[in-house]
């Protein structure tokens, strides 16, 4: 149980990881966007090349990075295969037919996009938590939601909320594996039986938990009380987020992806070398 | 029934960022029927090494023996149930006291909650009856006052104990406290010293403690074993270790307060040994130094 990281951060400093969060959560939603004006296999290419670098710039693993394509494997296996044996043509000429089952060239080029863009789509945002730590994340998005406290949404409270909770995670992590060990020591038994003897065997660890949760619960309300947090009312930041001139660099070429997708998608120039392109 | 642990070693988060070599070759010898305390800074491996004998903590290197139990590494994976001794007789033999036991209590009455042990193994009715009240008794809490109460209501020191209780109903013959007076005032830790004692003769012959507190090594112990980095620096007797300044100070180790208050009536003039280990052995000094006669 040591080993499960939230939030899978990578602790190497990089150029990436010292991005503005608002930055890297705003590249990150505007790659995703891009991903969905993608129609032709340059595009994927072109988004796969940038994702390489931005790895490569990031020093996070290649594999560290592919591992998060584990949780979606299934996914998009299963989605290829529907949409290969889901498509079908009057006009064109089924590759290969057994019975009411034809699978057509156009099919299995549909079925490529589909799964590169599910890929290419995991993979982004996984970079970001890869390079980015839960607290920096919620900063960030609290600092690109402020607008909404004008609507009168508790934005910073939210955020705390959030900040919190991220960091009471590993603590609860730890705490499980000392309860549950204290009562492994005490012969308690995990691993055998049906899905009911399991479920009961949790209560001996579940009850000392939700304790010693509400427990520090009030500690942490009763630390933050004395020292005088009141909300948002007033408070300052020590690590104020400011942007350099990497960040600016960064959206720049983050935009100029951007426009090149949709210059592939839409061909504003009429160019013919894009209009030949698949 | 020796306890006997040869090359342990343990690397935290194998192959990532975060490893950390928590043991390093360590060998231990254990002999039944003595007391041994075990120190060393926080993270220099004391508990990981201790979870490593009733199998808390899957080898991953290295050969434990305990008793007629043998266990082995499988480079920290899980090994198939044939070629792994019997868990919960191993856990019912080497008890368990984890740092701030109260936290593991968790059944609606002290007496459900110290029978879970050992319920667990196998003991039922009568006997199991009769466990429970007798470590209930052991531990110093009134069987009959506190059996039906919950034990959330009680104050920390009787948790502690009937956390205690719960490991002593499955009658180990080896006892692990990890810090067993932590968080306890000055008397909550003899109370709790001195049980320790009285179950070491009456129950469980062989005690491990690990803990932070010189002078309660110094006054409980027969041998002490020191840890730093993951390794195991040295065992020693208490005199051994107490009484070696030099050795003290290149393993960071304080010295109990009686030892350095000998040592320094002794560099003030005064005739006494450096040795002294507890408040009697002082004394005794002290008077013998006055040339008066008990």
């Amino acid at each position: 149980m040591k080993d499960v990281t939230i939030g899978q951060y990578y602790p190497v400093s990089s150029p990436i990881h010292r991005l503005d969060p608002r930055i890297k959560l705003l590249a990150v939603i505007l790659y995703i966007v891009a991903i969905f004006f993608i129609q032709k296999f340059v595009g994927f290419a072109l988004v796969a090349v940038f994702l390489l670098a931005a790895v490569f710039l990031s020093r996070v693993p290649l594999l560290k990075v592919l591992r998060s394509l584990r949780a979606v494997l299934f996914l998009v296996t299963f989605t290829m295969i529907i949409s290969v044996l889901f498509y079908s043509s009057k006009t064109a000429e089924p590759l290969w037919a057994w019975g009411i089952i034809k699978i057509y060239k156009q099919g299995l080029i549909n079925a490529a996009r589909m799964g590169l863009r599910l890929i290419l789509l995991v993979l982004g945002p996984s970079l970001l938590t890869l390079t980015t730590t839960p607290t920096a994340l919620t900063d960030g998005l609290e600092s690109l939601l402020k607008p909404l406290a004008l609507i009168k949404l508790p934005i910073h409270e939210l955020a705390i909320i959030m900040s919190i909770a991220l960091r009471l995670i590993p603590t609860l992590m730890e705490e499980t594996e000392k309860i549950m060990n204290a009562q492994k020591a005490r012969c308690a038994d995990f691993d055998t039986g049906n899905i009911f003897k399991r479920a009961k065997a949790l209560i001996p660890v579940l009850i000392p938990l939700f304790v010693s949760s509400f427990r520090r619960a009030d500690e942490l309300a009763d630390a933050m009380d004395s020292r005088c947090y009141r909300g948002a009312k007033g408070r300052t930041r020590m690590k104020r987020l400011k942007l350099h001139f990497r960040d600016f660099a960064a959206s720049f070429v983050m935009l100029a992806l951007f426009f090149v997708i949709l210059v592939l998608r839409y061909n504003w120039f009429g160019w013919a070398f894009v209009a030949a392109l698949i | 029934m020796p306890i006997k642990i040869t090359d342990l070693n343990y690397v935290y988060s194998a192959g990532t960022p975060f490893a950390k070599h928590a043991l390093k070759n360590v060998d231990l010898y254990i002999e039944d029927g003595e007391f041994w305390g075990v120190i060393g800074h926080t993270g220099s491996g004391k508990s990981t090494l201790f979870s490593h004998l009733n199998a808390l903590t899957r080898i991953q290197s290295g050969v434990i023996q305990v008793d007629e139990f043998t266990m082995t590494g499988n480079g920290g994976k899980k090994l198939k149930r044939k070629n792994r001794p019997d868990f919960k007789a191993l856990r019912a033999r080497v008890g368990m006291v984890f740092q701030y036991p109260e936290y593991q209590l968790f059944a609606e009455s002290v007496e459900e909650d110290v029978a879970f042990g050992a319920k667990n193994i196998g003991i039922k009715g009568d006997e199991l009856a009769e466990r429970v009240e007798n470590a209930i008794k052991m531990v110093g809490l009134d069987y009959e006052e506190v059996r039906s109460r919950s034990p959330f209501d009680l104050s920390g020191g009787q948790k502690r104990r009937v956390a205690l209780a719960g490991v002593l109903a499955m009658h180990p013959k080896v006892l692990v406290l990890d810090e067993p007076t932590a968080g306890l005032d000055p008397r909550g830790k003899k109370e709790i010293l001195d049980l320790i004692t009285e179950i070491k003769a009456a129950l469980c012959p062989t005690i491990i403690m690990i803990s932070h507190n010189m002078d309660e090594v110094a006054r409980y112990c027969d041998k002490i074993a020191v840890m730093a980095d993951g390794e195991l620096k040295l065992t020693a007797t208490p005199k051994e270790l107490f009484t070696q300044t030099g050795l003290l100070e290149s393993l960071h180790i304080e010295m109990p307060q009686v030892t350095a208050l000998a040592c320094a009536l002794a560099s003030r003039g005064l005739d006494v040994s450096g040795a002294a280990l507890t408040e009697d052995e002082l004394v005794e000094e002290i008077l013998r130094a006055k040339g008066v006669t008990a």
